[in-house]
C-alpha cells in the first residue's frame, strides 16, 4: 500500500474520530481545550505508532486464537510506558489529563488498527499507518477542542505552558475579552453537538469535492469513505 | 495439545517482554516522578505556608483519621512548619465531602494561634463555569478565608450568605461554596481541640516523598 494512501485514509477517508467513530469517549471528554486535546492526541498517536509496529513485528509469532490477548498486553504495556514518561517529563499536563492517559488502553481505535492493519502488513507501513491514524484522531480532537474552547471560554491555547513551558505561555490567546463563559460548550453535551457539526462539515466537504459520487452513494445508501469496517 | 502449549508459551513470552519493559521504564523514571510529585506538593504548600520555616516540611508530616470532623473515612495529612523547633503553622490536606460532584480536596493552612493562613483547592469535579470559582485562577473567592478564625466570624456565621453566613456563594452554585465553608470550619474546630496532638505527634517515617 502506498504511503500517500495510508495518510489519506488516516487523516481523512477513514478518520478515526470523524468517520469510523472509534475512541469517542476520550474524544468527547478531553476536548474541552486545545491543549488538553493536543496532549491526549499526541499520546494516542505515539501509542498507535509503537503498538502497530510491535504488533506487526510479532505478527508471524501470534497464532490467531491468542492474537487479541497479545494485542491487549502489547497496547497496555505501551500505554503504561507513555504514562510513566509523561509523569516524569510533562507532570503538570499529566495531572490535567489524569485518568484519560491510562484509558488510552481502552481506545478501540488502537486495537482496531492492530487487527485491521498491523497484523497483515510489514512493520514500516504499519508504523506509518499508526502515525496517520493517530494524527487523524489528534486533528479531530484539536478541531473539537478549538471549537469548544473559543465558544465556551473565549480563549485559544490557554494553559499552553503545561505543554511547551515558558515558550507556550506566549501562545495563549484571548480571542473574546471578558467572555462570560458559555457553559454548554464546555460541558459534555456541547462535545456531542460540536462533534456532530464537525462530522457534518466533513461529510459536506466530501460531498462537495466528489459531487456526482456523493449522489450515487446516497442512492445506494453507502457513504463515501465508509467502504471497509475498521 | 502441542498447539495449545505453544500458544500459551507465546502469550507468556509477550507477558514477560511487556513486564520487563515496564520494570525497566519504571526504574528509569521513578526518581524523576518522585521529584516531580515533591515539587507539586511544595508548590501547593508554598501558596499558604510562611516561607520562614526551617524544618523539612515534607518529612514533618502526620496522617490521621477523625470521622467527626473529616467524614467518610478519609485520611488527613498534616504538614507542620516550624522555626527553631517552635511551631509556626500547619497545613492540612483533607476533603470536603458534600460537593456538588464528588469530593473536593482542600489544603488549609492554620497558624499556631488558630487563625487561617489560607485555603486552596487541590482537585475537584465541580461544574465548569459555575462551581469552579473556587479555583484561584477563576476567582478570588477562596482567598477570603485568610485571617478568619473560629471567633471571627462567630460560629453561626460560618456559612454562605444564603444560609445567613458571611461567605459569598456563586450565581447558580451554592452547594460548592457551602461544602468548602463547612469543611474548613470543621478543620478549624479539629485544630482547636487537637492542637497539641497536631504539633507534638512525632512525624511518620517518610520513605521517599509524601503521597
Amino acid at each position: 500500500m502506498k504511503i500517500g494512501q495510508i495518510f489519506k485514509d488516516g487523516l481523512w477517508q477513514q478518520n478515526t474520530g470523524l468517520v469510523v467513530l472509534l475512541g469517542l469517549c476520550p474524544l468527547l471528554a478531553v476536548s474541552n481545550t486545545v491543549v488538553n486535546a493536543l496532549g491526549l492526541g499526541l499520546a494516542t498517536t505515539l501509542t498507535l505508532v509503537i503498538s502497530n509496529l510491535s504488533v506487526s513485528l510479532a505478527r508471524g509469532l501470534l497464532r490467531p486464537e491468542i492474537r487479541i490477548p497479545a494485542y491487549v498486553m502489547i497496547i497496555a504495556s505501551v500505554v503504561t510506558v507513555i504514562q510513566l514518561l509523561m509523569q516524569a517529563w510533562f507532570h503538570d499536563l499529566y495531572r490535567v489529563l489524569g485518568i484519560f492517559i491510562p484509558l488510552i488502553v481502552t481506545n478501540c481505535a488502537i486495537i482496531g488498527r492492530a487487527e485491521a492493519f498491523a497484523s497483515r502488513n510489514s512493520p514500516w507501513p504499519s508504523a506509518i499507518d499508526g502515525l496517520a491514524t493517530g494524527l487523524g484522531f489528534c486533528l479531530a480532537l484539536v478541531a473539537l477542542g478549538a471549537m469548544r474552547e473559543i465558544i465556551g471560554r473565549g480563549t485559544l491555547m490557554s494553559q499552553a505552558g503545561l505543554m511547551f513551558g515558558k515558550l507556550g505561555e506566549s501562545l495563549e490567546l484571548t480571542l473574546i475579552p471578558n467572555h462570560p463563559g458559555f457553559l454548554l460548550a464546555i460541558l459534555p453535551p456541547g462535545a456531542f453537538i460540536a462533534l456532530g457539526l464537525l462530522i457534518a462539515g466533513r461529510n459536506w466537504l466530501d460531498a462537495k469535492r466528489s459531487g456526482g459520487k456523493a449522489q450515487l452513494a446516497e442512492n445506494t445508501g453507502k457513504e463515501p469513505g465508509m467502504e471497509s469496517p475498521a | 495439545m502441542k498447539k495449545i502449549l505453544r500458544s500459551a508459551a507465546t502469550l507468556g513470552l509477550v507477558a514477560i517482554l511487556g513486564t520487563s519493559l515496564l520494570a525497566g521504564v519504571d526504574r528509569l523514571t521513578a526518581s524523576r516522578i518522585a521529584e516531580q510529585e515533591k515539587r507539586v506538593i511544595l508548590e501547593q504548600l508554598g501558596q499558604i505556608i510562611p516561607d520562614h520555616y526551617d524544618n523539612p516540611l515534607l518529612q514533618d508530616r502526620i496522617s490521621f483519621q477523625d470521622e467527626q470532623h473529616f467524614p467518610n473515612g478519609q485520611t488527613v495529612t498534616a504538614y507542620r512548619a516550624r522555626q527553631q523547633e517552635e511551631p509556626l503553622a500547619i497545613v492540612m490536606k483533607f476533603q470536603a465531602v458534600n460537593g456538588y460532584n464528588g469530593n473536593i480536596t482542600l489544603l488549609a493552612g492554620i497558624n499556631f494561634d488558630g487563625s487561617l493562613r489560607g485555603v486552596r483547592v487541590i482537585s475537584h469535579k465541580e461544574t465548569p463555569g459555575l462551581g469552579d470559582g473556587i479555583e484561584t485562577g477563576k476567582s478570588d473567592w477562596i482567598l477570603n478565608f485568610a485571617g478568619k478564625t473560629l471567633q471571627d466570624p462567630e460560629p453561626q456565621k460560618w456559612a454562605v450568605r444564603r444560609d445567613g453566613g458571611v461567605f459569598d456563594q456563586f450565581t447558580g452554585a451554592t452547594i460548592t461554596p457551602r461544602a468548602i465553608v463547612d469543611a474548613v470550619f470543621q478543620a478549624l474546630r479539629f485544630f482547636e481541640s487537637n492542637r497539641e496532638f497536631l504539633f507534638e505527634e512525632p512525624p511518620e517515617i517518610a520513605e521517599g516523598t509524601a503521597p
